[in-house]
Order: C-alpha cells, then structure tokens, then sequence
C-alpha cells in the first residue's frame, strides 16, 4: 500500500493531522493501535485552555491561542462534514483559588505574559463575590478566581469520533488494532506493522502519543517524553450545577461533572487508587459543596504524553528527513491548529508556521 | 394518592406514611421500597437524563439502576432501601440541584 | 477488628459457605454484603422470610437457613450493607455502609459476587413493567409480592420455578412465552445420559412442567421475534408462534435467559477471563481451588462461572480449604482429604448443565438485537450504534464505549457489555477474547462524592 503520508498514531493528534491533509489533497494512510492500546485521546479532560499555558515561553501561549480561536470553525465543519455535532462551549474557564496569596501570584505572572503577548490576555479577576454571581454553586473557601475569556471545553469524545468519521469520508485508509516495530528509509518510507504488513510513504507522521518513546529513536528523533497519570472522576448527569470550565470540575455536555485530575510520575501505570480518588473529591467538593451528595459514576487514569517542558514537540527527523515528530500533551486544545496549520508545515508552504520553538534542539543543552 | 396496583401483597404489613413528590402515601414498615412503590401502584420511578422516558424496577437486586430515586438529595436505588416513616422520595429528574452538606 | 486473614465479597452460598468452612478452620473472616440481611439472591433474606412464605417459596430456598444459621461463629465478622467500591492491591478494599466510606485490608480476597440475569435486549424492554425474571422472584421472596396479569418471556428452568412459585402464591401467570425450539431440545439428548446423573434436577423440573400444565398456563414454544409495547409502561408482547403474530396484553413481563457471571469486581483487579462458549459469557481463568492469575485472590460461585447454589457452595468450602492450607491451617493431606467428598458432589452438581445449557440455550434475538434495539439502557445506545462504531475502527468495547457512551451509565456495563462484545465480534469476525470487555475501574458501585471525600485520611480506624 502506497500513499503521501502514513501517519503512525490514531489518536487526537494524528487524526487531526491526517485529516487536514486529507483536506489538501494528500493520501493518507493512519495505522492506529487496538483496543487496550494507552489512549490519551480517550482519556483527557477535555479542556480548550489558553490560561496558564506558555508562562515561560509566551510562543506557546500564542500558538494555544491561534487554536483555541480557531477551534470553532473547525468544529463546525466537522459537524457539517460528519452530521455529528462535536459540542464546544468558549465562553471562558476560572484559574480557582482557596488562598488570596495564590490568587495574587497567579495575576502577578499572567501580567508579566501579558506584556510579552502584546495585551492579548484577556482575563478578569473574580472575588469570592462576584465569582458566586457566575456560579451560584461555588463554595465559601474559594476566594477568588481568575476568568480567562479565551478559555473554554469540548466534548473530546466526539471529536475523536468526528475526526475518525471524516478521515475515512475523506478516503484516508485507517489500520486499526496494529503496532508499528520498524520504520525503514532505503528509497521512499517503509513502515512495517507487527503483523507483516508494510506500507509505503513519501513522509511519516510520529503522533503515535508515548508510542513514540520507542519509535522516536529509531526514527533519529530525541523524543524525551514521558508519561504522567492523571486520575478524572465523572459523576452521574446532574442539573446544571456549574457554568465555565475549570481545571478542578467541569460540567459537560452530557450532564456529568467530571473532575480532575491528579499528577503523577508512576510510568505506564493507568491504574485508579483511592487516595487519589479521595483528594480529587475533596477538592471538588470544596469548589462546589453541592457535589458531595453527587454519586461518583466512574472514574479513570490515563497518561498525558509529556516532554521536559510540557510543550509540544514539532520535529523533522535530520535522520530521515520527510518524519516528523508530532507529540503533545494538549492534543485537544491544538487540534484546530494540527488540522488547519500543521500540514502546511509538513509540505512547507510559504505560509507554514514558524514552529522552531517547539523542535528537538531546545533539549539540547539541558 | 391511590393508583390501582398490578402487584399484590401475600401478607398485608402495618403502613407508614411516606411522601413521593410531596404527595402522601402509605407504604408497608420496612418493607423494601422499590416493592413497596409497586404495590402502590407507582410505575414510573423516573424518567431517564437522556431521553426523558419512563423508568421503573428491573432487576430488583442492585445492579441496574433503572429504580433510582431521590433521598435526601442524593440518588439512591429504591430497591436497596427500606421504608420508613418520614421519607422523602422525589422522582429525578430533580430540576433542583441538591442542597450543600452543611 | 483485627486484620482478616480472609475478606469475601458477597453473602450468597459460595461466600458463606467459604466464610463457614474457613472460621472453622480457626481463619478471621471478614464478609461485606451490600444486602440487609445474607443470603445472596437465591436465598434472599431467607432468615426473616422462611418462617412466613417458606411453603410458598419452597425447600431449595428455605435450605438457605442452614448457611446463615453458620455465620454466627466467633470468626466470622458479617458486614451487611456494605458496598464495596474499590479493590486494590495490598488488598485494601473501600466500601461504604451507612453513608460512611471505610477500608478493610487482607492477604486473601474470595469475590463470590454471584451472578447477573443475562442481559436481554428486545425491542420495549425498557419500559416500566418489564422486569427480569429473578425481579420476579426476588419480589416474591423478600417482599411477598406477586404479579397479577404476568407474561413470562425467555428461556429456562427459572422460568417455570418462577411460574410455580406464582401460581402457588395464587397469582398464575397468563402464560409462558418461551424461545428454545424443538431443535435445542433435541439437540440435548445427547446430554441425557450424563444429565440422569443429576436426576434430582431433571425430576424437579419435570414436577414443574406438570405443575404448569394443571394449572392451564399456555407455553408458547419455539417463539421469535418477541418485542413489547406500550406508551409509559407494558401493554403488550408481540410474537411469532408457529408461523404466525400473536400479541399477548399483560402488565408485567418477566424475563429471562439465563444468567452470566457478575465479575465486575474480578476484572477491576485485571484477573484474566476467557469466554466460555456454552454460556456464552466470560468467566475467569481459575485453577481447582478458585485461584484467580492474581495471587490471593479466589473466587468462587456463580461469579466463577454458572453452577447454580450447590455447586457455589462446594467451590466456596474448597476455596477456604485452600486458603487454610496457604496460611499454615491444614497440611496439603489434611487439604484433599477433606477436598475430596466435596469433589465428588460436585460432579453430581454439575451433571445436568450441559443438558440444560442446550436444551435452553439463550435467545438468538437478543444477542445480536436489531439495529434499533436499546442495548445500554443507561446510555440508551442501540444496537445499530455498536455495529457503527464497529465500522468506524473500534475493534473492541473500551473504543465503542468512547465513541457512544455505552457502558458509561451508573450500571457500568453490567447490562450492556456482553452484547457489546458479541456484537463487535460478530462484525469483525473476531473470537469474543480477541475482542475482549470493558476496563472495569473503581468504583465497582456509584458511590457519593462525600463518602469518597470522607476517606481522605490514611485510617487504620477498623470498622464497628
């Protein structure tokens, strides 16, 4: 099988990618994982988040911000293309805080950002007060809240399924349940899968999420990722409860409030643990009080794909020049900029994005 | 409120008074709830948060969750409850949100 | 209470029975239930209830005194109400009981978790009204209540046990619509002789079919395309009957074809399981005592694997044996001398299953349902969705479910995920194992953000 690009990964990340080369014209073959495969496209939070993001490298706060504004339009050609609606709400998301000295230090560093993006941050600091007239449910020890109005969340589940209906509407040939072990350069790319197959290629996508801590080396790329669990709650579907988006709950679409999500270093292990599980509660409880008679309806780990700095990684492999490293953590939030701006970065057309910030060489003297 | 039952008691146990949705209702003393609702007559235990249709008792023991009622502001399966004097039963959907813990 | 050597999950007959043979044994049992009272549902509440209905319900139910009569022994702490919600490794295990979260950690777990009704998706099965067969009896057992104007649907001797027991609480049910054909019962005579074995069984169920036929209730064999209608609750059921439509009114229906293992609890510990073609569900992988491929955990009963009540509480006394040779109790001699009568029995338990497995074999229909049919009753996912999915790359449950929310609800896949498998295997042609089955994770239970919150302190506070 022959195609432009085989893209090694069906998550978020590489669905978006194939998907807008699809829209150019390009052949697209996406090999994806099987079932149990480590899916953080399944297991994310959900959020389109501009806050916080880029703190020290204001880059990736604009490069978030391209996306989540144009992640509207993005989604609506997916519902248009696919007749499944991929539910976005961006009406803005709270940084909570329980401490004045933390609310402070926060606004302190957003302004300090806030210079370094020419003034686009927009953002209002919200007392316990005013908070409580957004959000009648908030609780008496959040004392504040930072609203950021370029923030907002989506329904991930929807996307991913979107972007797997439209990939193939579009005629992108998607493998399913294979593992990639070699990926070959003689002539054009040759990728094999585990089961003998071997496709053919022009170019290579890595966006195969912590796939690629094995994959990446042989394809002359660092990748330096790592995986970090993180644990969400989702409880059974309430009335609404809570209007915007934060990092500790959200409400979504379908009724649930789903909270999150702990962080932590312990490998490939996607296990739930009560304690954790018991301090997510807690907190969320003590944003939203109401939630303590809510029935906890499932919960989960999933693994965020990381690199040392949290940002994304966009790479041509010198090796092997026509792969390319795609990895992130914030696959969600960066999908309407994988799908719009990316491909033009992999063809390098004039209008690409200058993504040098995000390559490998910024590891190199670390 | 009387609704003619389509279950019936063997043995007819000393009632309590009970509300559902406010309205009053007299149930067996400690009889499991969700049975105790059927012999009552009540049908409908709830309607479901996706497309608000009729839900009652299916599997009686635990497992199915289709007998959820509202006690105390918290979700709870009639069939794992005992009446008593006193309760509160809402049918969900509650457009209320449950009041805070205090 | 000081540490258990043995926590078991579930009072039923396999965990009593465990719970009984191993406090002898001079084991510290500690067993969590989330009924009020033991029993498990077969002998539901049978301590409160024998003495009232015990005629009506008949000798097999009210056999379950001998098991709760045992739990009063020294060693053995019952926690009734407690729900269990979450088994990690250690093994600690959260559960709530009266609105408080508690853990309880031991070197050995036996889940005798019993089994669920095996889900039957037809098209109105959701409505108000339609219940599964073992509602039915659990109604009449705990609460004394009995369905008037009932039709019974599906397959199996649980169906007529339940007529039987209708019609001597004097509510006959308006009749018997069952799914096997003259095929399957054909089909298992070649299971006979082995069946004759356990002849007590085959001469019940042939007291029962008598009992049935007196009565005048009409058995309608060899039915298909069973559905059910009404607006806000059953009216009816439609079926075809030798070639033609008959529509039956009723208020309630009760059905039922079969039960599967309940193993939520097991595949939350990620205990390997392999489908079991003749009942058609997934049972764990178990060595002769009920050593799961985790160490220290067993199980035992319907949760193992369906045998029914007797055969639950032989594997529940083998599996303490075991438990009491590995913590020093017995020598491996004393362990398969006293193994060895309780090996015999159930060979005698077991003898009739292949006969009746083929003789009432699960409804076709209801495996693979129609594109329209409800198969998550909490999601309210259909069928159709599934084999949508299924063509959209998902190759197993856990992408299905992302895609549609099916097996998401408070239920948890209880009631979805076998015909969530089945269906996903019938389009891609693979084996039910190579499509596997939901990831079960905590908690095994809805349970309140307060009662988890609550735990938010390492206690070694043991429970009462």
């Amino acid at each position: 099988m022959e195609s432009d690009y085989v893209i090694i990964g069906g998550g978020v990340v590489g669905l978006s990618v194939a998907w807008g080369l699809l829209r150019r014209g390009r052949s697209v073959t996406v090999i994806d994982g099987d079932d149990g495969s480590f899916r953080a496209s399944r297991g994310n939070f959900g959020l389109v988040w501009v806050q916080s993001k880029g703190m020290k490298q204001p880059q990736y706060a604009r490069w978030s911000q391209t996306s989540a504004a144009m992640w509207a339009d993005f989604a609506a050609e997916l519902g248009d293309n696919t007749g499944h609606t991929v539910p976005l709400e961006q009406k803005g998301g709270y940084d909570l805080h329980f401490s004045e000295e933390t609310l402070h230090a926060t606004i302190d560093t957003y302004e300090t950002l806030k210079t370094q993006l020419d003034g686009n941050y927009p953002y209002d600091v919200l007392g316990h007060n005013a908070l409580r007239k957004e959000e009648p449910h908030i609780g008496p020890k959040v004392v504040g809240a930072i609203l950021h109005h370029q923030d907002g969340h989506a329904n991930p589940l929807k996307l991913l399924m979107a972007l797997a209906t439209d990939v193939r509407k579009m005629g992108g040939q998607v493998l399913t349940g294979q593992t990639v072990v070699d990926v070959a350069k003689p002539d054009t790319f040759r990728v094999t899968c585990k089961d003998g197959l071997t496709l053919c290629a022009d170019k290579v996508v890595l966006s195969a999420g912590l796939g690629a801590m094995q994959l990446g080396p042989r394809m002359g790329f660092k990748a330096p990722i790592r995986p970090q669990r993180g644990q969400v709650l989702i409880t059974e579907k309430l009335p609404k409860l809570i209007n915007r988006p934060s990092l500790i709950a959200r409400q979504v679409d379908e009724g649930g409030i789903q909270i999150g999500a702990t962080n932590e270093e312990v490998g490939m292990d996607d296990r739930v643990t009560q304690p954790a599980v018991s301090a997510l509660a807690g907190e969320a409880i003590a944003a939203y009080p109401a939630l303590a008679r809510a029935q906890l309806v499932r919960s989960w780990g999933a693994l965020r794909v990381l690199s040392p700095d949290g940002l994304p990684i966009y790479q041509e492999s010198a090796d092997m020049p026509g792969a390319y490293l795609v990895t992130c953590h914030s696959g969600i939030t960066l999908a309407a900029a994988h799908a719009r701006l990316l491909p033009d970065w992999l063809e390098r057309a004039d209008i690409a994005p200058n993504l040098e910030v995000f390559s490998e060489n910024r590891f190199d003297f670390s | 409120m009387k609704t003619a039952s389509t279950f019936r008691e063997l043995t007819r146990e000393p009632r309590v008074e009970v509300t559902l949705d406010g309205e009053k209702l007299c149930l067996p003393d400690g009889a499991n709830l969700a049975a105790a609702l059927l012999v009552a007559g009540v049908t409908t235990f709830r309607k479901t948060p996706v497309s608000d249709t009729p839900r009652g008792p299916f599997c009686m023991m635990g497992t199915c969750f289709d007998c959820l009622v509202e006690i105390d502001g918290v979700a709870r399966q009639a069939c794992m409850l005992n009446v008593r004097a006193g309760l509160a039963i809402i049918r969900l959907p509650d457009a209320q949100v449950p009041n805070a813990e205090t | 209470m000081q540490k258990p050597d043995l926590v078991i999950v579930g009072a039923g007959p396999a965990g009593m029975a465990a719970a009984n043979q191993a406090a002898e044994l001079g084991l510290k049992v500690c067993i969590l239930d989330e009924q009020s009272n033991p029993g498990g549902q077969i002998y539901r509440d049978v301590d409160r209830v024998a003495p009232i209905r015990g005629d009506a319900l008949g000798a097999d139910y009210t056999y379950g005194t001998r098991l709760t009569d045992k739990l009063h022994h020294a060693n053995i702490v019952h926690m009734s109400g407690a729900t269990v919600w979450a088994i990690e490794k250690g093994f600690c295990v959260s559960y709530t009981q009266n609105g408080r979260g508690a853990q309880i950690i031991a070197d050995h777990i036996l889940l005798a978790t019993g089994a669920l009704e095996r889900p039957m998706p037809i098209p109105g099965w959701t409505l108000p009204g339609v219940m599964t067969a073992g509602a039915g009896q659990i109604l009449l057992k705990q609460s004394g209540v009995v369905a008037q104007n009932a039709v019974l649907v599906g397959s199996g001797p649980l169906l007529y046990l339940i007529a039987c027991q209708m019609l001597r609480a004097g509510s006959a049910p308006k009749a018997l619509i069952e799914t096997q054909t003259g095929a399957d019962t054909r089909a298992a005579l070649r299971h006979l002789p082995r069946a004759l074995q356990g002849w007590p069984y085959l001469v019940k169920g042939l007291k029962m079919l008598a009992a049935i036929r007196r009565a005048g209730v009409p058995r309608y064999q060899g039915t298909a395309s069973v559905s059910i209608t009404g607006t806000d609750h059953v009216e009816a059921v439609h079926f075809m009957h030798k070639g033609r439509t008959k529509s039956i009114s009723c208020d309630t229906v009760f059905m039922h074809h079969g039960v599967v293992p309940n193993t939520q609890a097991a595949r939350s510990l990620g205990i390997a399981h392999h489908w079991h073609n003749a009942q058609q569900a997934f049972v764990p992988k178990l060595d002769e005592w009920g050593h799961s491929d985790f160490a220290g955990v067993f199980i035992a009963g319907d949760s193992a694997g369906i045998g029914g009540a007797k055969t639950a509480e032989a594997y529940g006394k083998l599996t303490a044996l075991k438990i009491a040779e590995m913590t020093g109790r017995l020598t491996v001699g004393e362990r398969d001398r006293k193994a060895s009568p309780i090996q015999r029995s159930l060979s005698h338990e077991l003898a009739a299953r292949p006969f009746l497995d083929t003789a009432y074999p699960p409804f076709n229909a209801a495996l693979t349902p129609s594109d329209n049919t409800l198969i998550c009753r909490c999601e309210e996912v259909t069928a159709g969705d599934i084999r949508r999915y299924t063509k959209l790359g998902c190759t197993g449950p856990n992408q299905a479910k992302a895609f549609g929310r099916a097996g998401m609800g408070p239920c948890q896949g209880r009631y979805c995920g076998l015909t969530v498998t089945t269906l996903i295997a019938k389009e891609t042609g693979q084996s039910p194992d190579t499509t596997g089955y939901y990831r079960i994770r905590p908690p095994l239970k809805p349970v309140t953000l307060g009662e988890i919150a609550a735990m938010d302190i390492t206690t070694d506070e043991s429970p009462q």
